[in-house]
């Protein structure tokens, strides 16, 4: 089992939830944060005055899956979220200990899908 | 003879409907996701500032200018001539600035209700220029045909009280079209839910208080006539909110506070043509009919049409201005209002063609010259953003701002 955790440019949302569909991966969880790269901050205006922040937004997704559909995973999220430019944001996988369906109380790679 | 009690009443009624524009933004600014909120502010605000100058220096005399043509007469280009002396075509009551500057809110907000049908994609620049040209070539003739000294829809007898066909027929349509247009919004699955209901609630607000000015204020004068308008003019939104509640209890299981608001509202509209030539009971039936015909133009009609009307500009003040104007056929009555006419209900069924008339050569002649608009702004500079655009938001794209931070 692994946990995927993607930050991606939030107004690639909707194409990355897409193609999660296409591989039949249904069961993300998704926040809003804030973060940056190495871009490091964009300019705003404030009436008229430019202002530097350099914290920009991200979405956040954690996705839980067997081993069997990490690759296919993560070649999803990939194409939803590439523009080619900077600021496309990062995938993490990491080894997932246990997982435990509330609802039933099952445990392991059952209760994940 | 200015009379200091009409002055003051008719300024008081230029301000509140001034405060409208504000008010239909964030009934409007509340509908749309929030990355597009701010985009939907300017657009109204930039309305209040680009057609106030506009119509100083030519939407007045274009509009309300006395002429027999199809234009106002230039005489009043740039205000000249309009003075403290009333002008009694209009009013004998008031000075003509006074006139003028209630008309400008009117000229003001008609533009910004357009906006709720290409909300979310439509960019800012091609905004203006559509708005400025739409309101010379739609707004400008139309309000002079039925508002305007030596207007032919005027002398034919069309009944317009405060703008079923000068502002909701006319914005309703051309909302219509250019959701069309400018297609649909990309990526939804499914019709956004507005992403703050209470801006919705408090825009509704000051809508229905504004439109007291809206209403009231078209008497001219602080008459019978005025307390009449002000009294139906409730008596619709009340009605209107109760039914389309109602309606929604009944069809979905549940009565919304964005199904009320969109009653009173719907009410409001269908009442403006009316306000001043039907009794408080009439209105209070046109209230009714209002949420139930514009319930079936918004939750029947534009699924299955499948037309992006974002924000049913078309649907709750288009189709609420066609059914106001025809209602003045039905419930009008001279008692309420002798300079008026009576409708069908009191014996007369002449005004009830009269009426429809003039929704057809409205509607004819708003399909016809906001097509032309709206193709020659897209040619010159694209009426909708890139897709990119679109999807990171037209706060953030279109003025670099946006409306709510996540940490400080």
């Amino acid at each position: 089992m692994k946990l995927i955790i993607a930050i991606i440019q939030p107004h690639r949302l909707e194409q990355v939830k897409k193609e999660l569909y296409k591989e039949e991966v249904n069961l993300i969880t998704v926040s809003e944060v804030l973060g940056h790269g190495r871009q490091k901050g964009i300019t705003e205006v404030y009436r008229g005055a430019k202002e530097t922040g350099n914290l920009l937004r991200k979405i956040r997704l954690e996705i839980a899956v067997n081993d069997s559909f990490l690759n296919r995973t993560i070649q999803a999220i990939v194409r939803g979220a590439k523009t080619g430019s900077t600021g496309d944001g990062k995938i993490f996988v990491m080894d997932l200990q246990e997982c435990i369906r509330i609802r039933t109380e099952e445990k392991g790679p059952v209760a994940i899908g | 003879m200015v009379n200091g009690a009409d002055t003051v009443f008719v300024l008081f009624s230029a301000a509140l409907v001034m405060l409208m524009t504000p008010g239909l933004a964030l009934f409007y600014g509340g509908m749309v996701r929030r990355k597009n909120i701010l985009s939907v502010l300017m657009q109204c605000f930039a309305a209040l500032c680009l057609l106030s100058v506009w119509w100083m220096l030519f939407g007045y005399s274009l509009a309300f200018g006395p002429s027999a043509g199809f234009w106002g007469g230039l005489q009043w280009l740039g205000l000249n001539g309009v003075g403290s002396q009333p002008f009694a075509d209009y009013s004998s009551t008031i000075p003509h600035t006074a006139f003028m500057i209630f008309q400008a809110m009117f000229a003001i907000i008609t533009p910004a209700l357009i906006a709720g049908a290409f909300a979310e994609r439509i960019k800012f620049s091609a905004f203006l220029v559509f708005t400025i040209l739409w309101s010379t070539f739609v707004y400008a003739p139309l309000c002079h045909w039925v508002w305007g000294s030596g207007g032919w829809l005027k002398a034919m007898g069309v009944l317009d009280f405060a703008g079923g066909i000068v502002v909701h027929t006319s914005a309703g349509i051309a909302a219509l079209l250019t959701a069309i247009f400018i297609g649909k919004r990309k990526e939804l699955e499914h019709t956004p839910a507005p992403h703050n209901l209470p801006f919705v609630v408090l825009g509704t607000g000051l809508l229905w208080f504004g439109w007291f000015g809206f209403n009231a204020g078209s008497a001219l004068a602080a008459n019978g006539i005025a307390v009449n308008a002000f009294v139906t003019t409730n008596a619709s939104a009340a009605a209107a909110g109760i039914s389309w509640a109602i309606l929604e209890w009944v069809r979905n299981g549940k009565p919304t506070v964005f199904g009320i608001v969109t009653g009173s509202i719907a009410g409001l509209a269908t009442i403006t043509p009316c306000a001043g030539y039907v009794s408080p009971m009439s209105a209070l039936v046109i209230g009714f009919c209002a949420s139930v015909v514009c319930f079936i133009g918004v939750a029947i009609l534009k699924p299955k049409f499948n037309y992006d009307d974002s924000l049913d500009a078309f649907g709750v003040h288009g189709i609420g201005g066609i059914l106001g104007t025809l209602a003045v056929g039905l419930f009008a009555s001279k008692a309420v209002n002798p300079a008026g006419a009576d409708g069908l209900f009191y014996g007369n069924i002449k005004q009830l063609f009269i009426q429809g008339f003039g929704i057809l050569v409205a509607t004819a002649y708003t399909v016809v010259v906001t097509t032309l608009v709206y193709k020659f702004v897209d040619i010159f500079l694209g009426m909708r953003v890139k897709e990119t655009e679109e999807l990171m938001g037209l706060d953030i794209t279109q003025h670099r701002e946006r409306a709510y931070t996540v940490l400080e």
